[in-house]
């Protein structure tokens, strides 16, 4: 058919990216550097302190807090109160414990909400494999969500079941991240540090502060933060629905959201209080809420590169670290943008594009659908790249309706194993893993034994570093292809290729604990429910078992002289070969499952 | 194994207590105190005191069929919305639906399909007071459709629209309400928030505000 209105329309161009687009950008990128050395400081002051002592105040104020918690569990600590430390055995079985504890919390306080109070809405008990599903998914940082807040869960559980767990998730993921580190920076040590004291200390003196100072903010510009009911208010307009009732009121639903929101993004949780996350206008009513909550999502990752380079008394390696995470983020996060801004060809063919209106300095020029007016392209693809960037997953658009390569993008993102900024702690240890597979790499090249930071890297290193490489992978690609092999999987809600990229999202951003998604996908069946469920608890644990192993490990060596032949891990030509590990391995295991989804749907979409 | 029990419970049980409870509690006790109204839904109430909707919450004004609708033509209409069973609901109990997007993937014939249903109404919402946006010799567009006032948003709650897509419907409003377009011009103006700190976010326009305001203004 010859359609005259497509003469209107060029293909899409850089030409829709606006100044304002990318200076909104850039502004993110410098806001988000200049807080990485004073809170990596801080961090590191916090990790390193002793029982009470904490900066900035923090100890005087919460000290005897601390103190309380270590006299009623038992925990020693020495007479100038240092922690009793252990090795990585004794530290890796108090995770899981605490761990194991957080699970059975969340699911028990689901599946008894109908009884407890805190209940305005009156809401029934979650069923048992979704309620499975949403425990894991919490406590092991992901916050992948099959259910809708607002219509599944009381205001009890999402305090004290899921909004607890934004704080001991992420308190997790920093302290196994310090042990790591004490493993790297001591030398002959047989001890990694004290885990009750790294989970206390994170939750106290860093979750704790950033969280209440975020939220109030978000408070001051329109996030609900209340125990009332939903509040019912008239239409200005009377409906109708399609059998013919007439609707006069709408409900608008609240809760104590803000408080939940700003742990959600601070921890790299990402688990929405309404069913559409951070696009909820009452979850994320302006710009600058938006600002704030996006700058949330990276801040603390960011900053730990600082508080590494700082507690193994070598700055610059955390700065080659974070230039290494940098290196992948930044042309990601534009292209996303330009992506989404480009639009989609076949509703420009519809709704035209001309000269005068796409010019116009207040018209959204790009691919609208599933997102926010108040946001706009650049705003939702700076989200879109950095949630998935770090393993947060909460979203102010829908990636579903991305076009396809700009949903190419986050879904890469979550694939390269969570490690360009990632989880809060849990991204550093995941990029540490890959520095170590690095230097292995490198030395093999030049042929030297490989060392990093004076430790030699061994075989068991070596080992352990490649289970944390490869177990995400294989998770995404096993679970992807069993869904695809029975009919249980097929719950996508669009056709073709795309339907298979939604299924494919799925197992990406569970196998790498993000927990956004392409949200067409009906997920909250038993299959997905379980299978998910799965993929989350395995490669949440089965990376921080690993990593402690390597922690313990590399604590017991001595450090060996740094000589002319030693490799320097903090130049430009190791931030590059650092890079080119992560890529290459993110670009070989996935191209393949990529080309079969974002691909085709591309070819398709600017193709006849 | 037992050895870490203690501690584990122990922390868990007080860090609960902590973050799930006295933190929750501390916040909701300074914001309904410094910000009372945003705490609670920044809801919008009537002279008489009656609550008439959120101001962070769009509302449905729209209509596909202006004939059986005519009263609709007379309201700026909002982004369109996915979520069930009507527009703009944004909690529904008793079918367990509220906030959502539409969810359609760039290829999905069911996008175009609703895109095309859109313009058509707004197309027929101009008809209906006499404005022609496609000559009846042709099918190109006087001016292109700014794409925010056909494409779903991403919550189904979105408040607002872009200036560009307010304008668009200022000469429809103007007709169906008997106003000049430059009394409709202004009162958009009078609304229309700019970017945050001048350089955050999108330009935007409050639908339901304006509509509010527009009904003082023509009463």
């Amino acid at each position: 058919m010859n359609d005259p209105t497509t003469a209107l329309v060029p293909a899409p161009t850089l030409a829709a990216i606006t100044g304002s687009g990318v200076l909104q950008l850039l502004i993110y990128l410098a806001v988000l550097l200049a807080l990485v050395k004073p809170l990596g400081w801080f961090m590191a002051r916090v990790l390193e302190g002793k029982a009470g002592e904490a900066p900035l105040g923090l100890g005087r104020a919460l000290g005897w807090l601390e103190r309380g918690i270590y006299a009623l569990g038992g925990v020693r600590t020495d007479g100038e109160r240092r922690p009793v430390e252990t090795g990585w055995k004794p530290y890796a079985a108090g995770i899981l414990i605490f761990n194991a504890i957080g699970f059975i919390a969340v699911y028990a306080l689901q599946r008894l909400q109908h009884v407890l109070p805190a209940n305005p809405a009156g809401l029934g008990a979650v069923e048992a494999r979704s309620a499975f599903n949403t425990a894991v998914s919490f406590a092991t940082n992901t916050n992948w969500q099959g259910y809708g807040g607002e219509t599944t869960m009381s205001y009890l559980t999402q305090m004290l079941g899921l909004g607890v767990q934004n704080f001991l998730s992420a308190a997790t993921g920093i302290a196994v991240l310090a042990a790591l580190i004490r493993g790297l920076a001591r030398k002959s040590s047989s001890t990694i540090g004290n885990c009750w004291v790294d989970l206390t200390r994170s939750t106290l003196y860093i979750l704790l502060p950033l969280s209440a100072v975020l939220a109030l903010a978000l408070v001051s510009q329109g996030v609900v933060q209340t125990f009332r009911g939903p509040q019912e208010v008239a239409l200005a307009v009377p409906l109708s629905t399609a059998d013919g009732a007439v609707v006069t009121t709408q409900t608008i639903p609240l809760g104590p959201a803000a408080s939940q929101i700003a742990i959600k993004q601070l921890g790299t949780n990402g688990g929405g209080f309404f069913n559409v996350n951070s696009a909820h206008p009452l979850e994320n009513p302006t710009a600058l809420s938006d600002f704030l909550q996006v700058l949330a999502i990276l801040v603390i990752p960011a900053a730990l590169c600082w508080t590494f380079g700082e507690m193994v008394r070598d700055r610059r390696q955390g700065w080659a670290v974070l230039a290494a995470m940098l290196a992948i983020f930044v042309p990601l996060l534009f292209a996303t943008y330009a992506l989404e801004a480009g639009g989609n060809p076949r509703v420009q063919a519809i709704v035209g594009v001309d000269g005068e209106s796409a010019t116009a300095p207040d018209a959204l020029i790009g691919n609208m659908e599933g997102k926010e007016a108040r946001f706009g392209i650049a705003g939702s693809a700076r989200w879109a790249a950095t949630t998935t960037a770090a393993s947060n997953g909460s979203v102010n658009s829908m990636h579903d309706s991305y076009t396809p390569l700009g949903g190419l993008v986050p879904m890469w993102l979550m694939q390269l194993g969570e490690v360009v900024f990632g989880g809060v702690g849990s991204g550093l240890y995941g990029m540490l893993m890959f520095v170590i597979v690095a230097v292995f790499v490198a030395g093999l090249m030049v042929g030297r034994a490989p060392e990093y930071l004076g430790k030699k890297i061994e075989p068991f290193e070596m080992k352990m570093a490649m289970v944390c490489v490869l177990v995400p992978c294989a998770i995404v690609l096993v679970g992807t292809a069993v869904a695809v092999l029975i009919p249980e999987g097929y719950t996508t809600s669009n056709p073709g290729p795309h339907g298979f990229s939604q299924i494919l999202y799925a197992f990406s951003s569970a196998g790498n604990n993000n927990g956004s998604a392409f949200a067409g996908l009906t997920a909250n069946t038993p299959f997905y429910n379980i299978a998910l469920g799965l993929a989350m608890w395995f490669s949440r644990f089965w990376i921080i078992v690993p990593v402690l192993a390597v922690a313990g490990s590399l604590a017991a060596k001595r450090v060996s002289p740094t000589t002319s032949g030693t490799l320097p891990t903090h130049t430009p030509v190791f931030v590059l070969m650092l890079v080119a590990v992560v890529v290459i391995v993110g670009a070989l295991t996935f191209v393949p499952a990529l080309a079969l989804g974002p691909v085709v749907e591309h070819l398709q979409l600017v193709g006849k | 194994m037992l050895t870490h029990l203690r501690p584990a419970l122990i922390l868990f049980a007080i860090l609960t207590l902590i973050t799930g409870v006295v933190y929750p509690f501390a916040i909701t006790g300074i914001a309904q105190v410094a910000f009372v109204g945003k705490a609670n839904g920044s809801i919008v109430t009537d002279a008489a005191g009656k609550p008439i909707g959120s101001a962070l919450i769009g509302q449905e004004f729209g209509t596909s069929d202006p004939a059986s609708a005519p009263g609709l033509v007379k309201w700026f209409w909002g982004r369109p919305s996915a979520t069930g069973p009507v527009p703009y609901t944004a909690l529904n109990l008793a079918t367990g639906t509220g906030s959502s997007g539409s969810n359609l993937a760039p290829t999905n014939p069911a996008l175009i399909d609703s895109v095309k249903a859109r313009l058509a109404a707004l197309d027929a919402a101009d008809a209906s007071v006499g404005i022609v946006r496609v000559a009846p010799d042709s099918t190109s567009r006087a001016t292109a459709v700014p794409v925010d006032l056909v494409t779903a948003s991403a919550s189904g709650l979105d408040p607002h629209i872009s200036p560009a897509a307010a304008e668009y419907q200022v000469p429809r409003v103007a007709k169906a309400r008997g106003l000049t377009e430059d009394a409709v011009r202004d009162l958009v103006r009078q609304h229309t928030q700019g970017r945050a700190l001048g350089v955050l976010g999108e330009p935007v326009v409050n639908v339901l505000v304006l509509n509010q305001a527009l009904d003082h203004t023509s009463r």
